[in-house]
C-alpha cells in the first residue's frame, strides 16, 4: 500500500484556462443582429409589358439629384420636411378607391386629408416615385426611404390606435409573437391593406 | 492584548473554488451566441447608414450579403463602388451566378424566403446598387434588405 487515497488534481488553475477560453470568444463574437430597410422588388414584366396609365395626381413623384438634393413634386425640398409631405399627399382622400377584384372600395372614410382634386385619390391609388440619379449617394437614398416608410408607420398607427386602441407597432408585435392568432391577422392585414405601401423606383438617369 | 492577537491572523481567504463555474457559464453563454465571420472582408468595413424603419433580418441562414464599398487592395482604385461576393471583389454581372450558387444550399421549399442583404457604405452610389437590384430582379431573388443601423432620432 504506497498511497491510501488518490491525491486531489490541483485544479486552481482551471479558471485560468477557462479565462483565456472565455477571452477568445468575446473577442471573437459578434453580437450585432443584422437590420435593415426591408424591400419587396417588383417582378420584372414580360417584355410586352404595358405600363398602366396612372392619373398624374396619384403619383408624388421625389427626385434626388447628384447632389443629394431633392426635388418633390417639381419644388426643392428639405428632406426633414419629407415625411410630412408624404403624408399629406397620402392621406388626402380625395376620390373613389380603387377596384379590386370588381369590387370599389370607394371613397377614403378614414382619411383626415384635405380631400383636395389636385391630391391623391385613395391611398391604395397612391403611388410614390423615388427617381435618383446614378451618382446620388446611397446614405441619401436610404434617407429618404426611411422617410418615406416613416410616413406610412404614421398613418398605419394612426388608423390602428383609432380603430383597435393599439398602435400598428404592437399590433404586429403581437401578430409576431402569436402567428396562429386569426384575430390579429385580420387585422394587421386590414391595416395593411388601408394604407399599402407603394413606393416605386424609377430608373436612375444618368 | 488578546484582542490584538486576534487581529494579526488576519481575513481568511475568499473561497475562490466558485470562480470556474461562473467563467465556465460565461464562457458557455459567448460560445452559444457566437458567429464566427465566414467571409473575410475585401472591401473596408461598410460605413452603414441609419434609418428608423429597419426590420431585424431572421433565419441567418437564408440570407445571403453583398457587400459594397471601398476596396482594401489599391488596384481596384480609391471609388466606394465595389461590389464583393463570397471572398473576392467582382461586378454585378456576377450576381446572378452568385445567386443560384447561394440557392443551391438551401432546400427548395425555403428558396422563396430567401433574402439578400445588401451591405453598402453610405458613400456608395445609389448607381451600384441599381445595377445589383436589376440583376437579383432577372434571377427572381425579389426580397431585398438594405443593410442599415438604427439611427436614435
Amino acid at each position: 500500500m504506497a498511497r491510501r487515497e488518490n491525491p486531489e488534481i490541483n485544479a486552481g488553475s482551471m479558471a485560468d484556462i477557462a479565462f483565456l477560453l472565455l477571452i477568445f470568444f468575446l473577442v471573437t463574437t459578434t453580437m450585432n443582429v443584422d437590420s435593415g430597410v426591408s424591400k419587396k422588388l417588383s417582378e420584372k414584366p414580360p417584355a410586352d409589358y404595358v405600363p398602366p396609365v396612372i392619373k398624374e395626381k396619384n403619383i408624388f413623384e421625389v427626385g434626388i439629384n447628384r447632389n443629394n438634393e431633392l426635388l418633390v413634386e417639381g419644388e426643392r425640398m428639405d428632406i426633414k420636411n419629407l415625411k410630412e409631405a408624404a403624408i399629406a399627399f397620402i392621406d388626402n382622400g380625395g376620390g373613389e378607391g380603387k377596384e379590386e377584384n370588381g369590387i370599389a372600395t370607394g371613397p377614403c372614410n378614414y382619411c383626415k386629408g384635405e380631400r383636395s382634386d389636385s391630391s391623391s385619390d385613395h391611398p391604395n391609388k397612391a403611388i410614390i416615385s423615388v427617381e435618383s440619379d446614378r451618382l446620388t449617394e446611397y446614405g441619401t437614398y436610404l434617407a429618404v426611404q426611411d422617410q418615406l416608410l416613416r410616413a406610412y408607420k404614421v398613418l398605419r398607427n394612426r388608423l390602428s390606435m383609432a380603430k383597435y386602441k393599439i398602435s400598428y407597432t404592437e399590433l404586429e408585435k403581437a401578430y409576431k409573437d402569436n402567428k396562429t392568432n386569426q384575430d390579429l391577422k385580420k387585422k394587421v392585414e386590414f391595416i395593411k391593406t388601408s394604407y399599402p405601401q407603394i413606393i416605386s423606383d424609377a430608373e436612375p438617369t444618368n | 492584548m488578546s484582542k490584538f492577537r486576534k487581529k494579526k491572523k488576519g481575513m481568511p481567504a475568499v473561497n475562490t473554488a466558485a470562480l470556474p463555474d461562473i467563467v465556465f457559464m460565461l464562457l458557455f453563454f459567448f460560445m452559444v451566441t457566437t458567429t464566427m465571420r465566414e467571409t473575410s472582408l475585401q472591401i473596408d468595413t461598410p460605413r452603414l447608414p441609419s434609418a428608423l424603419e429597419v426590420k431585424k433580418l431572421e433565419h441567418k441562414s437564408l440570407v445571403t450579403t453583398i457587400y459594397v464599398g471601398k476596396a482594401k487592395d489599391t488596384k481596384y482604385g480609391t471609388s466606394f463602388n465595389r461590389i464583393q461576393l463570397n471572398d473576392k471583389i467582382a461586378t454585378a454581372a456576377e450576381v446572378p451566378a452568385f445567386i443560384i450558387n447561394a440557392r443551391s444550399k438551401v432546400s427548395d421549399a425555403e428558396v422563396p424566403f430567401m433574402t439578400t442583404s445588401i451591405k453598402a457604405d453610405k458613400e456608395c452610389s445609389v448607381g451600384t446598387i441599381v445595377d445589383i437590384r436589376l440583376k437579383l430582379r432577372d434571377v427572381n431573388a425579389l426580397k431585398l434588405s438594405y443593410s442599415a443601423g438604427m439611427s436614435q432620432d
